[in-house]
């Protein structure tokens, strides 16, 4: 008896599937523009300083991408960040306290925060939305005057040892950019193959199927906004790294950035839909229309202009492929 | 036919009693469901049927009353413990997670891992298996769907509905409740669910089956249970009885002692 007729709605695999090349082709795009506008960009040296460009924002748009498919947002990501960096730069430069030892209190402290958002979203049911936008502010607060609105300077060496470099065929590559890609090879893994992972999806997907299946939806959503915490607390690593100093007015276009590359990435606001490899390729496109449109001379308020107009537009697709799935 | 003699009671229970504030939504309300048969719940609205089935799919704590699963004495605090003991539920909203395919559907909270290292260790899912044993569930349960790796939002809502079903069928040990499995569907994706359903009883699963369409009760229920004023005022006989009998003892047009002793089960 086939009382059930086959249906086959290829266009929404079109969609489906054009959601998940999508971003990447933008990005080919991209560089083949840049590439037959100035002749320094396919180059090596450039590339790899797109990298180290983007190994920051990337690692927080991990954290980000995981908030973003339990369909919450975190706002403060970048703010955390600048945090940990100030704790972890004061700590190893003025307290004289071991570089591991700072490190780990860096993490600590973006972990905490990590923690009260996540606490304040599953125990008190408030929204990701606001929650975030209250500790985007907190952390910021607690940054300035924690580090007297001061740049932390001479720090010691081992607190940048990820901003080393290594060649690889005569290009220059950053240890944090090792530190980034192994990061999104390893959440890529876990949102794939291990049952955890699939319940991030199901939790932002529906909730309440997730819940009836007897997933603790209260915590996979809260582990996902801790863990979000300990990769601010490595991006913070990486930036000090990156800079030499610790910033207190570092993570600012990293805050918004990181959403950008989210949802460039083809991860849907609306939870449930997504990859963290999308991530990546979403902040490599914001770092190639920087980094392009910088070497063609272009001024930055242009670039913040693009960046704009991406962000609608990826959303919009994301918008009109869920209309398009129903 | 005598009841209570031949037939095996799978689950039953005994004088349970709910109340919220002023409200008593259970009053000593028994239930009896035997062995691999479908039995319909049916009531008037603030009858205490769905209660009834909060209380035994351990959505609720009963005040006071008992509910034995196979003659042994439960005491189901969450619906996890239900389904622990046994006892699946199909909630009528669908409860899919649509991005996610229909493999993972099925395997939800319940995954299988990968023998070895890889799944100790890496804790990795073993997907192959987990698609294969879906597709051979599906075609046992002859839910005619393309690729087990299809996201269930390309189905359409009969099909999600099997879908949900099957997951229930699949682990359910004893009992599966179904709470108005065809509301939210049309005509012949209602045929195709109830058809799903005489398949899970054929398997030797009892079914609940909460729902408050006659025909459809009518089409496909062994026994029914009428629920009024929060107790169970009789059990029918489906075929010997019409269905605007069943309708007046629902809303208490007709009392019990009035109906034909053979149409009480």
């Amino acid at each position: 008896m086939s009382a059930i007729p086959r249906f086959a709605r290829d266009h929404n695999r079109v969609l489906g599937a054009l959601g998940k090349v999508g971003p990447l082709i933008a990005l080919l795009a991209a560089c083949v523009f840049f590439a037959t506008r100035s002749d320094r960009f396919l180059t090596g040296d450039n590339l790899s300083i797109v990298l180290q460009q983007v190994m920051v924002v990337g690692v927080i748009a991990i954290g980000q991408t995981l908030v973003i498919l339990t369909a919450g947002v975190d706002l403060s990501c970048g703010t955390v960040m600048a945090l940990g960096a100030i704790v972890m730069t004061k700590l190893a430069a003025e307290l004289g306290v071991s570089v591991p030892l700072a490190i780990v209190v860096g993490v600590g402290a973006t972990t905490g925060f990590g923690l009260l958002n996540g606490l304040l979203v599953t125990r008190i049911n408030l929204p990701p939305f606001i929650v975030t936008l209250g500790t985007l502010n907190i952390a910021f607060a607690i940054t300035q005057l924690y580090s007297n609105a001061q740049t932390v300077t001479d720090l010691p060496d081992a607190m940048n040892a990820l901003g080393g470099t290594f060649h690889v065929g005569g290009t220059t590559v950053v240890y944090g950019v090792v530190v980034m890609l192994a990061l999104y090879a390893l959440t890529a893994f876990v949102l794939r193959e291990t049952a955890a992972g699939r319940h991030v999806y199901a939790v932002g997907n529906n909730p309440e199927a997730a819940r009836l299946t007897g997933i603790a939806t209260p915590r996979v959503i809260l582990a996902v906004y801790v863990l979000a915490g300990v990769l601010y607390g490595i991006a913070a690593l990486l930036s000090v790294a990156r800079t030499g100093v610790g910033d207190p007015n570092a993570g600012q276009t990293e805050n918004l950035d990181a959403i950008t590359a989210v949802v460039l990435g083809g991860t849907s606001l609306f939870g449930g839909r997504g990859t963290v490899l999308g991530s990546l390729v979403g902040a490599l496109i914001v770092g190639v229309f920087r980094n392009g449109l910088t070497l063609m001379g272009v001024s930055s308020v242009y670039q913040i202009l693009i960046t704009g107009i991406l962000v609608i537009l990826a959303v919009a697709t994301d918008q009109l492929s869920r209309r398009g799935a129903r | 036919m005598t009841a209570g003699i031949a037939t095996t009671l799978v689950m039953e229970a005994r004088g349970l009693v709910k109340r919220y504030g002023h409200v008593t939504a259970l009053d000593d309300a028994d239930f009896e469901l035997r062995a691999a048969e479908i039995l319909a719940v049916i009531g008037d609205n603030g009858a205490g049927k769905s209660t009834l089935i909060k209380a035994l799919s351990g959505a609720l704590v009963p005040d006071a009353g008992e509910i034995r699963l196979d003659g042994s004495v439960v005491h189901f605090r969450t619906p996890m413990d239900a389904r622990r003991a046994g006892i699946e539920t199909v909630y009528q909203d669908l409860a899919v997670a649509p991005a996610l395919s229909i493999a993972e559907n099925l395997y939800l909270g319940r995954e299988v891992r990968r023998p070895g290292v890889l799944g100790s260790v890496f804790r990795m899912l073993d997907k192959k298996r987990m698609r294969e044993d879906s597709t051979e569930h599906m075609r046992d349960l002859r839910i005619e769907i393309g690729s087990m790796g299809q996201a269930v939002e390309t189905l359409s809502g009969g099909q999600r509905q099997g879908v949900a079903v099957a997951r229930s069928a699949a682990f359910a040990r004893h009992v599966v409740i179904m709470d108005e499995p065809t509301a939210a569907l049309g005509v012949k994706q209602s045929s195709m669910v109830l058809d799903l359903i005489r398949r899970v009883r054929d398997r030797g699963l009892s079914v609940v089956l909460i729902s408050h369409d006659m025909p459809h009760v009518f089409e496909i229920a062994d026994r029914i249970h009428v629920a009024r004023l929060g107790k169970r005022i009789a059990v029918l006989n489906p075929k010997k009885i019409s269905m605007s009998d069943t309708v007046a003892l629902m809303t208490g047009a007709l009392t019990p002692d009035e109906v034909a002793p053979d149409a009480l089960a």
